[in-house]
């Protein structure tokens, strides 16, 4: 395994939700990966961000290691879960509810539900 | 070739799906990483095929993004996809 893989698979190890990401959560440079971290942080998920555009290792590194051409990619507990379509499409279906919930991962079932409600 | 017909001529021959329909969203993205004058850097793709029934969204992405590995390395900067098996609403 590379040093960027083996690095990538410690973070993803080390922390319940990972997002790697254009930017970061309080200064995304891109709308894709904006949307996603305001949807964890809206829910009021604990999530660490990694943003890709500090290194170009990093950025190739984690479409290597995903298998994943694009960037967002959320992490739950050391899994790939997906990219931007998917995370807002199992937002508004709640199964990443069910995702969070099954890893233990705290987060507001209200916020999530608020969610739905406006993009029903 | 536009890089749309490109893409739709690929996705036709590696799915044959039922439905396809490609949007082009490059100017929604005006200014934005990636935009270019001209457009098509930014595309929406829905398509329903019988090849993705059984699978998860992940794989689903996967096979697209195999077909379009090209493209997606070169000219495309983002695919948004939405992706169904027959029936699936």
């Amino acid at each position: 395994m590379s040093d960027i893989h083996a690095q990538i698979k410690d973070t993803v190890d080390q922390n319940d939700v990972v997002l790697f990401m254009k930017g970061t959560k309080s200064m995304p440079q891109c709308g894709f990966s904006s949307r996603v971290a305001q949807i964890l942080t809206f829910m009021e998920v604990p999530f660490k961000d990694v943003n890709v555009l500090d290194s170009a290792e990093m950025r190739d590194g984690i479409k290597t290691f995903s298998d994943w051409p694009t960037i967002p990619q959320l992490y739950i507990k050391g899994e790939f879960v997906g990219g931007c379509d998917i995370i807002t499409e199992m937002t508004l279906s709640g199964e990443l509810d069910k995702a969070l919930a099954d890893a233990g991962v705290a987060f507001s079932k209200e916020a999530a539900e608020k969610i739905r409600e406006h993009n029903g | 070739m536009p890089v749309a017909t490109t893409i739709e001529d690929k996705l036709r021959q590696a799915f044959a799906p039922e439905a396809l329909e490609l949007i082009d969203e490059s100017e929604r993205h005006r200014g934005h990483g990636g935009w270019r004058e001209g457009g098509e850097t930014h595309f929406r793709l829905r398509m329903t095929a019988a090849a993705f029934a059984g699978q998860g969204r992940v794989a689903r992405q996967r096979a697209v993004n195999k077909v379009l590995a090209e493209e997606l390395a070169g000219p495309v900067h983002a695919l948004a996809m939405e992706l169904r098996a027959p029936g699936e609403a």
